[in-house]
């Protein structure tokens, strides 16, 4: 597992490295952008709902490389902060409040200060110790989910309507609401290349490749480790108040572990260190998810070996692999 | 010649039965360079790592321009200006040279609490690495990954990272160590050049190097100073030639 978690965090280019593709986002959004258009015009309704799904976990998605490719932090609790936004806009549905403009901040604002008050302790930690106290907080988050009866405990709550944006009901129509969660993918990826590219980015950047070296030329590492770790956090919150909205519905299934193992899987699958992966990522992973899951009950023994042959075979993850590819070919 | 940049004091440090600082005691005048000799395994790296802050001492006291920074983590007595070079290079190998240099600058010009624009288009930033690069004469290497650099290459920016930070006392951990010679002769020139204006801590096996450049050596045997002094009373005491220079001058 030490090496497993090296090797993770040392994949990716987070740096100068690797060229990155220019093109690449932007073939990424359009095709999202033009999603529902096609699905209206061959009456495929049901592709937006699977758009929808992709784009909410592409937002926690792309926070996790952030941490994962950029700080080389392999956090296992983004659930949590899935968890925690989703839980915002239910309980505060619950109690009438069923607004955007009250519940976004409220689910962003709440999964930072999880972050902040469980990152402090994380971060002390290296290696394979953070991945285990990161699982472990996120646990304890889900724990506390499914005892919280008066808002359904194991089972969940249903929430009465999406929220309202001032007041105007347009989420409710889910191409609007396709829209809104694009709107906030753009936004996520925009604020992380930013990010990156920023002072604190390059810091941040330059403490996943070396540590000790930043700290001699007077960088206090952990201090941006944990920044990084609540902005992450923040975005994940913004992901769970789309997903609550989306289906209309919470459960303490969203954070349970094996969502933030998904995650890791999809920014891997993807391609760690380039943000553009973990969007190619969640595609990729739920759209074989619900292909598969058509064909078979147990659809993860096909999708399983898949993902060994892509960790072993397609090093940079299939964004990686495509730029292998159209290197060989001109 | 006024107060001592660097003052240590009783520094001892164990690792578990292994005394590997015993009862150290050093002062570095201001523009002096002080080179610490010893044998492998002397415990010298051992004393770097504690006055630099990566290591704990077990007990003594470190004083730099004035102030005990003994319990001061390693940033903090960076950004007080102490800088060092790594006896096994320490870069950054995915940044670009320029970066890893730029990074040094960033580190004492203004906050790196800025989350947009970007740093590595900042002219505040680059020039002054990019000078530290052509003090060090790897300019022409700047934007090459630093990865990519020539094992000599890396030593020399290693020191241009250390000359970045403007420090007021500079640590240098076997700068000339496992490069050729023609390379060593270049570092000693420019070492050469940087000495008087700043003040030197130099860890150094090569005794051309030492002798050309220290104007004070200690010699370090078994984490003990053997003897502190000018290099030709330290090159004529015959302790010091039993113990190390005997086997060095050969
Ligand atoms: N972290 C550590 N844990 C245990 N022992 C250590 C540690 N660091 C160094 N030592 C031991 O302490 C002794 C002194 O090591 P140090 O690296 O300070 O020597 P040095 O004088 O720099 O030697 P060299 O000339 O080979 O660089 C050695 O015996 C070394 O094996
Ligand atoms: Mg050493």
């Amino acid at each position: 597992m030490m090496t497993g978690a090296a090797a993770i965090a040392a994949g990716g280019a987070g740096s100068a490295r690797q060229p990155r593709n220019a093109a690449l986002p932007a073939v990424i959004f359009a095709i999202f952008a033009l999603m529902p258009a096609f699905a209206a015009l061959t009456a495929q309704h049901y592709l937006v709902d699977t758009g929808t799904r992709i784009i909410v976990y592409a937002v926690a998605a792309v926070a996790l490389d952030l941490l994962v490719g950029y700080g080389g932090l392999i956090s296992f609790g983004q659930a949590a902060f899935i968890g925690l936004g989703a839980y915002a806009v239910g309980i505060l549905s619950a109690a009438g409040i069923g607004d955007a403009l009250v519940s976004l901040p409220v689910a962003i604002a709440v999964s930072m200060a999880f972050a902040w008050i469980t990152g402090v302790v994380c971060i002390r930690t290296k290696g394979v110790y953070f991945i285990m106290i990161t699982l472990a907080f996120g646990q304890m988050v889900y724990f506390l989910a499914t005892s919280l009866a008066p808002y359904g405990g194991d089972n969940g709550l249903t929430i009465d309507a999406r929220n309202t944006i001032a007041g105007w009901p347009v989420l409710k129509n889910d191409t609007a609401f396709y829209y809104f969660a694009f709107l906030c993918l753009l936004a996520t990826y925009l604020l992380c290349r930013a990010l990156i590219a920023s002072r604190f980015g390059r810091v941040l950047r330059g403490t996943k490749e070396n540590a000790t070296r930043m700290a001699a030329i007077g960088f206090t590492v952990q201090r941006f480790q944990l920044i990084a770790y609540v902005i992450a956090g923040g975005i994940g919150g913004v992901s769970g108040f789309l997903l609550a909205n989306s289906t209309e519905f919470v459960a303490p299934a969203y954070m349970a572990w094996q969502q933030s193992g998904e995650l890791i899987v999809m920014v891997i699958l993807g391609g760690v260190g380039t943000l553009d992966g973990a969007i190619v990522g969640s595609a990729v992973y739920l759209l074989a998810e619900e292909w598969l899951s058509g064909l078979t009950e147990n659809w993860q023994v096909i999708f399983g070996p898949f993902l060994v042959l892509v960790v072993l075979f397609a090093r940079g993850g299939l964004i990686g692999f495509c730029a292998r590819l159209r290197l060989r070919h001109g | 010649m006024g107060e001592p940049v660097l003052r240590i004091k009783g520094l001892c440090k164990s690792f578990g039965s292994l005394l590997v600082n015993d009862d150290v005691t050093l002062d570095v005048m201001p523009g002096e360079m002080l080179a610490v000799i010893g044998p492998n395994g002397a415990g010298k790296t051992t004393l770097i790592n504690q006055i630099s802050g990566l290591l704990p001492p077990d007990a003594g006291t470190i004083m730099f321009d004035g102030a005990d920074v003994t319990a001061l983590p390693p940033q903090a007595r960076a950004l007080r200006g102490l800088a060092r070079s790594f006896q096994i290079t320490s870069i950054l190998p995915g940044f670009s040279v320029l970066e890893n240099v730029a990074l040094a600058v960033q580190a004492r010009s203004g906050s790196s609490l800025r989350f947009f624009g970007r740093a590595d288009r900042e002219a505040r930033l680059n020039p002054p690495a990019l000078a530290a690069l052509e003090q060090a004469g790897i300019a022409d290497r700047a934007h090459l990954p630093a990865g990519e650099l020539s094992h000599g290459e890396k030593r020399a920016l290693e020191l241009a990272i250390a000359l970045a930070m403007q420090p007021a006392l500079l640590l240098l951990d076997e700068p000339m160590a496992g490069i050729g010679r023609e390379e060593t002769e270049r570092q000693i020139e420019l070492l050469l050049r940087l000495k008087g204006k700043l003040t030197m801590v130099l860890v150094e096996h090569d005794m051309s190097a030492v002798f050309a450049l220290a104007d004070r050596i200690s010699v370090l045997i078994r984490g003990r100073v053997l003897r502190t002094g000018l290099p030709a009373d330290v090159r004529a005491d015959p302790q010091v030639v039993t113990a190390y220079l005997g086997e060095q001058m050969e």
